[in-house]
């Protein structure tokens, strides 16, 4: 399982003339080329929404106004940015009020934490594994990780693993959510993140590493009890 | 160079990934991965994590959201007279 996780060009950075192009054939009204994005974007689009506004359904309308409201404001795309991070971005706004205007009406939050969506701080492993002070060797592991090579791939792979990734990935307060969906699932670029997200490099980096940690400790729970 | 400790170690996996660390840090962490079981493991347990993350990619969009998405589009279409 090798793979590139430095976020470097895995996602092919559309040359400007490739955007232009694109976003001429929509002014057209080219329905292969719209479609074309719908395939390519839609479903990230989507699970993405969902991160601000819990129900899928209601993620589905934000992604369908997305859609509407990039076309409606094509003549304000530049061509610097690419069509993809201005398509997000756009509907990353749509999906944070939606959500509030959603929180606001509902009494006692469904959506669980309200007002904290970046998520406290707090160590990427239990304090209580590493030796403290008094210790042999302070800062060291208490209790170290097991190896998960010995674990046979389809227990790392299987259907029951994925529910638990999943669902620590919807416990995650939501910026470290979105962060996770759209560089770890989707594989867009550390800088792409940050332009959907409207986020700076070293925030984009300590949410993405508090994300990581709290799911790998979910999976640890789940591939250790047999 | 003061050793990196493990509890040091597992705050910065990502920004090693990442290539973010400084050359010193890096330096440090790698020395240190190398020599301890523990972190090798804890490494390893991150890459895991994050394939598995990008296991749950879901390539398809329903016929049904297809069709209305391309509604959307015609409608767009009438209303800026393209």
């Amino acid at each position: 399982m090798t793979g590139d996780y430095s976020g470097q060009p895995a996602a092919s950075g559309a040359a400007p003339s490739d955007e232009t192009a694109l976003v001429a054939a929509l002014r057209r009204g080219d329905e292969a080329t719209f479609m074309r994005l719908v395939e390519q974007y839609q479903t990230a689009m989507v699970r993405l929404a969902q991160v601000y506004v819990g129900d899928r359904a209601v993620a589905e309308e934000v992604a369908q106004e997305t859609w509407l409201s990039a076309l409606k404001h094509l003549d304000q795309f530049e061509a610097r940015s690419s069509f993809k991070t201005w398509l997000f971005h756009i509907l990353v706004n749509g999906a944070k009020t939606r959500g509030q205007r959603e929180r606001r009406s509902t009494p006692f939050s469904a959506l669980g934490e309200a007002d904290d969506p970046d998520g406290e701080e707090g160590p990427s492993v239990a304090p209580e594994r590493f030796m403290d002070e008094d210790g042999a060797h302070p800062g060291g592991w208490l209790t170290p990780p097991a190896s998960w090579e010995q674990l046979p791939e389809d227990r790392v792979a299987s259907q029951e693993t994925r529910a638990c990734v999943l669902e620590a990935i919807a416990r995650l307060p939501r910026n470290q959510a979105s962060v996770i969906r759209l560089r770890d699932v989707e594989g867009y670029s550390a800088d792409e993140v940050c332009a959907m997200l409207g986020i700076g490099v070293v925030n984009q980096r300590v949410l993405l590493h508090r994300a990581r940690s709290r799911v790998r400790q979910a999976l640890e729970m789940c591939l250790s009890d047999d | 160079m003061r050793p990196m400790t493990c509890k040091e170690l597992v705050e910065l996996v990502t920004a090693y990934f990442e290539q973010a660390l400084s050359a010193e840090d890096r330096a440090r962490f790698e020395a240190h991965v190398g020599v301890c079981p523990g972190c090798a493991a804890y490494l390893e347990q991150m890459r895991t994590t994050i394939a598995r993350v990008g296991a749950l990619r879901e390539e398809h969009v329903s016929p049904a959201a297809e069709r209305q998405l391309l509604e959307v589009f015609r409608d767009w279409k009438r209303d800026a007279g393209v």
